[in-house]
């Protein structure tokens, strides 16, 4: 095994380091957590000019995995706003795999000057997990298809200017079956986006569809074949798009808080012995979780399709950075309570910011439970679970 | 980049996953038991190349790298072979490694001389719970700044220390021991011997955490209860599946412990920079490997017992082997929350002493000297 980057991507890498050293400023990252959407158009915009966000679409471009990796990971190590930008990237490699001449011109060559976004709409208010039970649904008219329905947790959808809309069009054969998706442009009549706030800084939405009516060539895939195309969505999400180095920053925030606070056995918080443990823990979990991110973009750079390797890298990934914020909120006390802005917030509010955004990360982009599903039916050839 | 095996790793793989297999596996390691070591065993390895096969061939060996000797431990833990291969491939490289190699003489290359290391530093002149002390002829020690080899002594050694995991324990009085090395070369020696050796461990304790997952899912998929099989239930089912990524990251962690070591011996420098996640640093990464290692067969042996109900608490299955070895070899060295500690030690100063990282939150940190990850 070489576990180098080889010359071609350490260049890369430094590259974005240099891009991150100049334009991730105490601006852009105060402003993501003071508005609450973690997406910034002027950065994405620098990102594109710097000629670094072609490599962000996963299949696109002459990038490997292995450098969408690096892009995604040193965005998300650094504390940058990368959501919005994974998830418009996300779709922009669905539409290199599987759009239309339509689809590149209108929507994936403007997704990639880094000023147009796109939100995922799956999930329902009465369908998660089980998203291919979704009723949201799209009937022919002519050339045209007419959508009713809502959709939850749709994400920078105040944002965005297309959705990926999974619809059903055939209720009368198994779910999987009926399935459709499609593009749409969030400014069609029809179209009401309302906030969800959440118990984190993020906010989130949820999307009403009225009476839309879309163009057939918005349509993304087979009609009927929506599964398939879900299918290439999530293969890209689980992993390799950052997610699973959250504890990176982490660690940053809790050594530099450590060193400053006086500790009341005695020197500072940097000489308790078990705080060191667990940065030390944190420090291993954090090469693991690299490790196993980096096993699947490699599978995906030589051919492979990383579906559960990703799952393995996002459920290890995840327990641990929700370990690790539970010790260091616990150590820090009172002052581990306290938000930005606030006087004397352990790290400056980021130990607080950890401990309400943590419990989301084994829920969104599938949830723990549906990726234990996925390991031990398909690579431990466990039975179907009852 | 590249997660593969290379072509000669592969072939090391088979050829020991079948010795092992065939040679020795848990029905050995049970008839060796309490002691931990199949002298029988032991002489049909010989015949492999395996004992010398990790010194450099300068000094007479096979020339392997740490990554491939990590190959071979992996399969040597996924049948528990009661052999004390690791310790005696990494004293004989440290013994090739000093000024004066010769003390790697050819019985230690051939391995008819089991030679083992005292991992920990001696202590009133005492090497104390040595991993192969039982039954290595002759024991290598730091004791002060003296790197020490005690006499040939005449197996077997009945000083065996009776131990849960049934490893080859014994405390060895280093009274006659002569004198390898003194002072910087000697404490440098031994310390890259125990990094070798924390890195091999955790290659076999990979091994130890992937086949007793193979044992967990073969069982439940066996063993049917209320009419199907426990393995279509669950919440047995979630038990067994945090497993995979925990044993492949252990994997993954240690392989590329063993790939930052081979390139530190061929004088590449490492990286340490925790903030970053840039770490190719050898000791940091032996350490990291050994808990993470530790960590994970610890619970794939938990999981899979208990998966087995009472029968994996009894002796007629092998869970059990795997249970205990898994916690005995994960100890030895040391508390793994002190091996944390020692490790944060590499990348904090005690009571800090510099400045902390960035001047605004979340400053990416200044671009150390990388390579990889």
């Amino acid at each position: 095994m070489d576990f180098s980057l080889g010359e071609r991507t350490e260049a890369f890498r430094a590259e974005v380091r240099a891009f991150l050293d100049e334009h991730l400023t105490a601006d852009v990252i105060e402003r993501m957590h003071a508005s609450g959407t973690f997406n910034d158009k002027d950065f994405n915009g620098a990102l594109a000019e710097a000629g670094l966000l072609a490599g962000a679409v996963p299949g696109y471009g002459d990038r490997d995995p292995i450098e969408l990796y690096v892009l995604f990971n040193e965005l998300e190590k650094a504390g940058a706003p990368y959501d919005g930008l994974a998830v418009t990237m996300l779709v922009a490699g669905v539409i290199h795999a599987v759009g239309t001449d339509f689809h590149h011109t209108e929507v994936l060559e403007r997704l990639l000057t880094g000023q147009f976004n796109c939100c995922l709409g799956y999930s329902e208010p009465d369908h998660g997990s089980d998203v291919a039970a979704i009723t949201t649904k799209a009937v022919r008219d002519g050339s045209e298809w007419v959508i009713d329905g809502q959709k939850m947790w749709t994400t920078m959808a105040h944002e965005a200017d297309w959705v990926i809309l999974l619809t059903r069009t055939n209720p009368d054969v198994p779910k999987h079956k009926g399935l459709t998706m499609f593009l749409v442009p969030m400014d069609l009549s029809g179209i009401e986006v309302q906030p969800v706030p959440t118990m984190a800084s993020e906010r989130t939405n949820a999307t009403f569809y009225d009476g839309v009516r879309v163009g057939d060539e918005w349509r993304l895939g087979e009609v009927d074949g929506g599964w398939a195309v879900m299918g290439v969505a999530l293969a890209y999400e689980r992993g390799v798009m950052g997610g699973t180095n959250p504890a990176v920053p982490l660690l940053r925030h809790v050594r530099d808080w450590a060193a400053e606070v006086p500790s009341p056995d005695g020197g500072t918080m940097l000489d308790d012995p078990l705080l060191r443990e667990r940065l030390a823990r944190t420090a291993m979990a954090n090469q693991v979780s690299q490790l196993l991110t980096l096993r699947a973009a490699w599978i995906a750079a030589t051919g492979g399709l990383p579906g559960l390797e990703g799952s393995m890298a996002k459920l290890y990934a995840t327990e641990r950075y929700q370990q690790a914020v539970g010790w260091f909120q616990q150590m820090a006390g009172a002052e581990g309570l306290l938000s930005f802005g606030v006087d004397g917030a352990a790290a400056n509010g980021w130990i607080d910011y950890d401990g309400r955004h943590s419990p989301v990360v084994t829920i969104y982009g599938g949830t723990t439970e549906i990726n234990r599903n996925n390991v031990a039916e398909r690579h431990l050839g466990l039975p179907r679970a009852h | 980049m590249d997660l593969n095996l290379t072509e000669d790793q592969e072939t090391i793989r088979e050829v020991f996953a079948a010795f092992f297999d065939g040679e020795t596996g848990p029905v050995r390691a049970r008839s060796a038991e309490p002691l931990g070591f199949d002298a029988a065993g032991w002489e049909r390895l010989l015949e492999t190349g395996a004992p010398g096969m990790g010194v450099a061939e300068a000094v007479g060996g096979g020339g392997a790298s740490l990554a491939d000797l990590a190959v071979v431990a992996t399969e040597a833990g996924a049948r528990i072979a009661p052999l004390p291969l690791v310790d005696h491939m990494v004293t004989a490289r440290l013994l090739a490694s000093l000024a004066d190699p010769s003390a790697c003489d050819d019985d230690v290359l051939a391995g008819s001389t089991i030679v083992g290391l005292a991992v920990r530093p001696a202590t009133s002149g005492i090497a104390r719970t040595v991993p192969n002390g039982a039954v290595a002829h002759r024991v290598v020690a730091l004791d002060g700044d003296q790197l020490v080899i005690d006499q040939h002594i005449d197996l077997p050694l009945d000083a065996h220390l009776a131990n849960h995991g049934c490893l080859p324990l014994a405390h060895r009085d280093l009274a006659e021991a002569a004198v390898l090395a003194v002072g910087p070369e000697a404490v440098a020696a031994h310390t890259q011997a125990v990094d070798e050796w924390r890195t091999l461990t955790a290659a076999t304790l990979v091994g130890m955490a992937r086949e007793a997952l193979v044992l967990g899912v073969d069982y439940v998929k066996e063993r049917e209860q209320f009419g199907r099989p426990v393995g279509s239930f669950q919440a047995v089912q979630h038990l067994l599946a945090d497993l995979p990524g925990l044993i492949d990251g252990a994997h993954l962690l240690t392989a590329k412990a063993a790939w930052a070591g081979d390139r530190a011996s061929a004088g590449i420098p490492g990286t340490l920079d925790v903030e970053a996640n840039d770490v190719t640093d050898f000791p940091a990464l032996a350490a990291m490997a050994l808990v993470a290692a530790g960590e994970a067969a610890a619970l794939a042996t938990d999981r899979s017992l208990h998966v087995h109900g009472g029968y994996g608490f009894s002796e007629e299955y092998d869970i059990q082997l795997y249970y205990r070895r898994a916690r005995a070899l994960a100890f030895v060295l040391d508390d793994p929350a002190r091996e944390c500690r020692r490790l944060a030690g590499m990348f904090l100063a005690t009571g800090d002493g510099r400045p902390p990282s960035s001047d605004h939150h979340d400053s990416p940190p200044a671009n150390p000297e990388t390579g990889s990850y």
